[in-house]
């Protein structure tokens, strides 16, 4: 075992993250708040209005950075659980734990969004075409994992558990990405494609980017909070959480 | 050392395994997952003539007729063929001629697809008013149907 | 563009609000409940600690 490998090992100590991750999020929350906050102001002030779909299509400000962030977690959440399962590292399964909620409820906001969309521009909620579908099966996935991992008492064989789950349901992924363009749906394809750039203008572009990356910020600040809960939780009869500054306040 | 590469070894070929068994299952169900029927698929009837199923395409421009009531008549276009729909009820705000539209309901006797409800499909382009003009009249007829609102 | 245009959003007022607003909702009760479920555990541990140091004595 070589030095480098030792040094991530001990990040990985859930002592060592603890303050580490302590330290980020007041970072990630400010980036997040300034980031989110141009990017609302600049989906109302500064983005034109479409030709087509007028200002009812502002909404693809939310829906699209949240439909990312949805798809984003859980690759994380299944990087997590792959590390997890093969180096058995304690860290990991907390991780997976942390991301699950964020990307459940950036799953359902995707969901959400494109119903309130769907509604004036297609003319209906929902419909169960590949896209939509395989997103719903994407927010089951969270919940599925989620249920698994409270319903097992011991927390090793939770983790393991579901990390399985996760790592099952990531075929998932490249489904809901590539629905529009293998099969026939009702959603139209992507705006923002690595073989075709972009069909969009560029402010419009610019607006839907820098919400993503608010989104992305705002994703890292609440999962190092939350996995900070679950560290103190499970380590709870540790002396270093015993002597934490918090703790003995 | 050792339990480590063996957990990642049974990783790898589970993870394989599993991409396989998925490939072939979407394989096998292709069709069946696609929302709708081109307007070439029903002209090759590759489409259900007993129940009912749903159609996708264009609405050739020039093809709208409005009708007595709510009634309207199009044509839905994929460039090769065409299927003459008849709908009574309310349209989509993005309704228009030239528009991607996909209309659920059955085939009639005299070949005109009787839709129940019709949703209009939109595309994946974004761009101001200003823009699209400029672009129509760099090459007539390109973006067409503006939301009525 | 007056006040009232602008929270019209061209006819979409429901649709556009109801977006935004279920997304804020969603984000801002998100980091809330963090905190108060930190606080929480933070108490559980602290209590937990001096129960043990009692037993001790």
């Amino acid at each position: 075992m070589n030095a480098r490998l030792i040094n991530w090992f001990k990040f990985s100590s859930p002592a060592t993250f603890y303050p580490l991750a302590g330290r980020l999020v007041p970072i990630f929350s400010v980036l997040a708040v300034a980031l989110i906050g141009v990017g609302l102001y600049m989906s109302f002030f500064i983005a034109p209005t479409d030709y087509k779909q007028g200002e009812g299509y502002r909404i693809i400000f939310v829906h699209v950075p949240a439909a990312w962030m949805s798809m984003f977690i859980y690759l994380v959440m299944a990087f997590w659980a792959a590390l997890g399962l093969v180096f058995n590292t304690r860290l990991s399964g907390m991780m997976t734990r942390a991301l699950a909620p964020t990307g459940a409820i950036f799953a359902f906001l995707a969901l959400w969004t494109g119903a309130f969309w769907g509604k004036p521009m297609w003319g209906t909620w929902w419909v169960w075409d590949a896209r939509l579908t395989s997103e719903l099966i994407l927010l089951f996935l969270y919940f599925g994992y989620l249920a698994l991992q409270g319903a097992i008492d011991d927390t090793r064989r939770a983790d393991r558990a579901g990390a399985l789950l996760v790592l099952v349901g990531v075929v998932n992924i490249p489904i809901i990405y590539y629905s529009v363009r293998w099969w026939n749906t009702l959603h139209q394809g992507a705006s923002i494609s690595m073989d075709n750039g972009s069909t969009m203008a560029a402010t419009m572009l610019w607006t839907m980017l820098i919400m993503a990356l608010g989104f992305w910020a705002y994703t890292i600040a609440v999962a190092l909070a939350r996995v900070r809960s679950i560290i103190l939780e499970r380590e709870a009869d540790t002396t270093w959480v015993s002597e934490l500054a918090e703790v003995r306040r | 050392m050792k339990a480590r590469h063996k957990r990642l070894g049974f990783l790898v070929v589970g993870l394989a395994g599993l991409g396989v068994a998925a490939w072939l299952v979407f394989n096998a169900l292709d069709s069946n997952l696609s929302y709708f029927f081109s307007p070439s698929d029903v002209v090759q009837n590759k489409a259900p003539t007993d129940h009912v199923y749903r159609l996708g395409g264009m609405v050739q421009s020039g093809s709208l007729e409005r009708g007595q009531e709510l009634t309207v008549r199009f044509l839905v276009t994929d460039t090769a063929n065409t299927v003459k729909v008849a709908y009574t009820g309310i349209l989509p705000d993005l309704f228009a001629e030239g528009q991607g539209v996909i209309a659920q309901g059955r085939m009639g006797a005299d070949g005109v697809f009787i839709a129940d409800e019709v949703l209009a499909k939109h595309d994946e382009n974004y761009m101001p008013p200003e823009v699209a003009d400029a672009l129509d009249k760099a090459h007539k007829g390109a973006p067409d149907g503006v939301a009525k609102k | 563009m007056s006040v009232a245009e602008f929270f019209d959003m061209g006819g979409y007022a429901l649709y556009v609000w109801g977006s935004f607003g279920v997304s804020a909702l969603l984000m801002v009760l998100e980091p809330i409940m963090l905190r108060s479920h930190r606080r929480a555990v933070l108490q559980r541990i602290a209590r937990i600690i001096r129960i043990k140091a009692g037993e001790k004595v």
